[in-house]
Formats: C-alpha cells, structure tokens, sequence
C-alpha cells in the first residue's frame, strides 16, 4: 500500500512549520513520528497535499520541570523516551501504560503529540492525561493557546486542535505525596487497543475518606471520557465497587465484533476497580 | 516532486532520489537491492519488515525513506560480519528459530534492539520485546529459545551447549 501522492517540506523550525500549515489552508498535515497518520495514508484515509515534517524540531523534544513545579513533556517526545525519562518514572499510571502501547517499533516512533493530535477514541494516552489533568499547548502561527485537556478531545478522530495549529508542550501536574495512580486495561489481542482502558489518581485520605479521585477511561465512548460518577461516588463515601459500576454514566458505550455493548460495559466497570484499587494499593 | 535522501545503510553512505511518498521499506527492497528486509502486512502489525533507525527498531513499512535522511539504518544484510554470523543469526540456526523463515529478519531486528538495552533478558521481556512481530510457523517457543541463548554469547562471549538453554519455560 502507498500513500497517494504529496509534497514533502522538512520544517526548519517551529515559525517555519506554523508558517507553512498557515498558507497552506488545511491542505498540509504534520507528520512526527507517522505512526498514526502514515497508516490512514496508505489506506488512503488521508490525502494531504502537504506533509510537513517536524519531526526533527529539537525545541519540541524532551521532558523538564517547570518553576511551579508541573512537568513540561515536549509533544517530539516518543514513548520510548517517555519510559526512560527519570521525571516520568514517577508517575505510575505511565509506567504501567507505556509498556504496553502498541510495540517496541511504534514506541520509538510514536510521539505523546501525534497521539493525541490524532485522538484515536481506543487510544491509551488520552485516558491518562485526562485523569492527571493535563494541559494541551498548543501554537499556531497567531497565537499559543493552552487547552486543558479535559476539553480536548470532541469525538472519535476528532479534537478541538485547528488545522494551522501544532502541540508543542503536553503539561502534568507536579507530583505528590498524598495520591497514587495506576492504568488498568483490557485489550483486544490481535491489534492491542484497548476495548476498556483506565487512569486512575486516588488520593489525599483524611482519614474519613478520599478527598481526590480523577478517572479517565478510554476505548469504551466515541472519544475518552472523564468518569465524573465514578469520582463523585469515590469522594461520596462510597465503595469501590460501588462507584465503579458507575464507568459509563451517561455514556454511549460502542459496540463492534470485539466486545458488545454490555460486554463493553461490564469490562469498562470491572476495570475501574482494577484502576482505582491499584491506585490505592500504589499509596502503600 | 522527488526529494533527495542521502542515508548510511550498513556501513555504506547512500544517495537516492525518491518520491516522497517512498516508504523506507522500498528504498531498501528496491533501491538498494536488500531484500532481506521483508513486507508482511504491510499495515505496521507483522514486524516482517524491522530495521534499525540509529540504532533503534522500528518498522520500515511505517516509515517514509526521506524521513531517514541522514540516518544510520542497519538491515538484516549488515548483521554478520568478515568474522561470521551475528549471534543472534548463529542461534536462530542452532536453536532453529524459524521454520519458514519469513519473519526471522524482522525477529532477528527487533531481538537486537532488545539485547542492546537489557543484557540479560528474561523470557517475558523477550517475549514482550517481540510483540510487534509475527510469526505464523513454529509458535515463538524456539525464537524465545534462540534470543535467550544469543544473550548468553553476547554477554559471556561463550556458546552455551545446546541443551543448557533449554527449558525454563
């Protein structure tokens, strides 16, 4: 299978590369790693005109703290870095993640901004970067604008991102003391996307309850979801099963040939509770 | 439009004009006569077509060749040297690690890629440092076999008898 013809320009810098998607109108696209858009290329999916590669752009690659203490992870950067960076070690809804997402090949590759720039609804990283609150930087050649993530994503394939802008920075929040995280999924075994993935963050216990609690599910709505019943109940009082039978509230659960709709939505609860018990368990 | 890639491919510098929607996959099968370097799937699943991008496995159908401009790219081909096989080569035959060796290059790849992290893997980090890779034969017990044996060259520079590398399964 081969792409349908286009022109290539390798970016020089990031003023070159938000000038070259402005003029070109929405006919050009970004290309990173290409994990994600060189397959819907050869299927022919996708047709850009232009691609423009930034995936040289240095400015865009690596992982540092910030003053305040929040954690800036360049959208260049791959998940094989992303698994041997020494700041992200900490997290451990990442490290029980990244391992897992797609192979060795694709982790060298694929970056965090191409992942969630493509917005695949079955998608790990979205899940997680919702449940830690993340936020989304993003530059167009008139203006930056920061997007928290949980208002990123808007259905499957599709984000709120503009066709002349690109993820630049993807933000966390510092780590702390007093909560635990954990990703907890179900794959389908021939393409390993999840058909129920989950990030967990519990925490901040005192000593009557949990006081923080932030879920973000994936592969089981048209685009990742914050499980707001879920986090409710949790800081409710109630128990973990409890509040994990409530993983679709309010959500059109998708059904297809590898799980059907209350398949989907037994497994999307039973891995909450493997989400939110590890997260704890994480607490020591 | 043709762009110009100019690429380092086992050891030798190249130049190439492609198109820019060449895939890395057929610079190397059909450019460069390396058809070591297979097309299974050609949808990014199989892990047939494996190589390494400045020292890194990944996988060449998913890839455009003028995006490894000005890389280091290793194939199968540039495995064995003067002195003889690689040895993760010489276990895939000594353990016979293939039956009809169409994924062997794309194991005998993402396998080196394994080793060059982890000296000493265990037989789930091999079997999950190959996941991306396919094999329809012999059901992966000899791969892992062979990996794991190749590990043991690597490391101690010695070949294990054949039989102390079995088992632990």
């Amino acid at each position: 299978m081969i792409p349908a013809a286009f022109d290539y320009v390798r970016a020089t810098s990031l003023d070159d590369a938000l000038k070259r998607l402005a003029t070109a109108g929405g006919g050009a696209k970004a290309i990173a790693g290409g994990q994600s858009l060189l397959p819907l290329m050869k299927l022919r999916l996708a047709r850009p005109e232009t691609l423009v590669d930034i995936g040289r752009l240095a400015e865009l690659k690596g992982v540092h703290r910030l003053p305040d203490g929040r954690v800036a992870v360049g959208a260049l950067t791959t998940y094989d870095e992303m698994l041997r960076d020494p700041i992200l070690r900490h997290y451990g809804l990442l490290a029980d993640a990244i391992p897992n997402i797609g192979d060795v090949q694709v982790r060298n590759r694929g970056t965090i901004g191409g992942s969630i720039a493509h917005a695949d609804p079955a998608s790990d990283m979205p899940a997680i970067l919702l449940a830690l609150d993340a936020e989304v930087v993003a530059r167009s050649s008139r203006a930056e604008r920061v997007i928290p993530i949980t208002s990123f994503f808007e259905g499957a394939f599709a984000s709120v991102l503009h066709d002349d802008e690109l993820i630049t920075e993807v933000r966390l929040p510092g780590g702390r003391d007093d909560v635990g995280s954990a990703y907890r999924a179900i794959e389908q075994p021939a393409s390993g996307y999840s058909i129920a993935g989950v990030a967990a963050v519990v925490g901040a216990h005192d000593g009557t309850g949990w006081r923080y609690c932030a879920v973000g599910v994936t592969g089981v709505g048209d685009h990742p979801y914050r499980a707001a019943a879920v986090e409710k109940a949790v800081i409710g009082g109630e128990s973990l099963a409890q509040a994990a039978a409530h993983a679709t509230d309010g959500v059109t659960v998708a059904s297809d040939i590898h799980a059907d709709r209350e398949y989907r939505t037994h497994v999307a609860s039973v891995q909450v509770l493997r989400a939110l018990e590890a997260a704890i368990a994480r607490l020591g | 439009m043709v762009a110009h890639v100019s690429l380092t491919v086992n050891g030798k510098p190249r130049e190439v004009d492609v198109e820019p929607r060449r895939l890395l996959v057929q610079l190397l099968r059909e450019d460069l006569d390396l058809t070591g370097t297979h097309v299974g799937c050609d949808t990014s699943q199989c892990g047939a077509c494996t190589v390494h991008v400045d020292g890194k496995a990944v996988k060449s159908c998913t890839m455009l060749a003028v995006q490894a401009d000005g890389t280091t790219v290793t194939t199968i081909e540039g495995m064995a040297t003067a002195e003889g096989l690689h040895p993760l080569q010489a276990a895939f035959w000594e353990h016979h690690g293939l039956q009809c060796g169409f994924c062997t290059p794309g194991m005998i790849m993402a396998a080196a890629d394994l080793l060059a992290r982890t000296t000493e893997p265990t037989d789930a980090e091999i079997r999950h440092a190959i996941e991306g890779n396919f094999c329809r034969c012999t059901g992966y017990q000899n791969i892992v076999t062979a990996i794991r044996a190749a590990a043991v060259v690597m490391r101690t520079g010695v070949a294990a008898p054949s039989g102390a590398v079995q088992g632990g399964m």
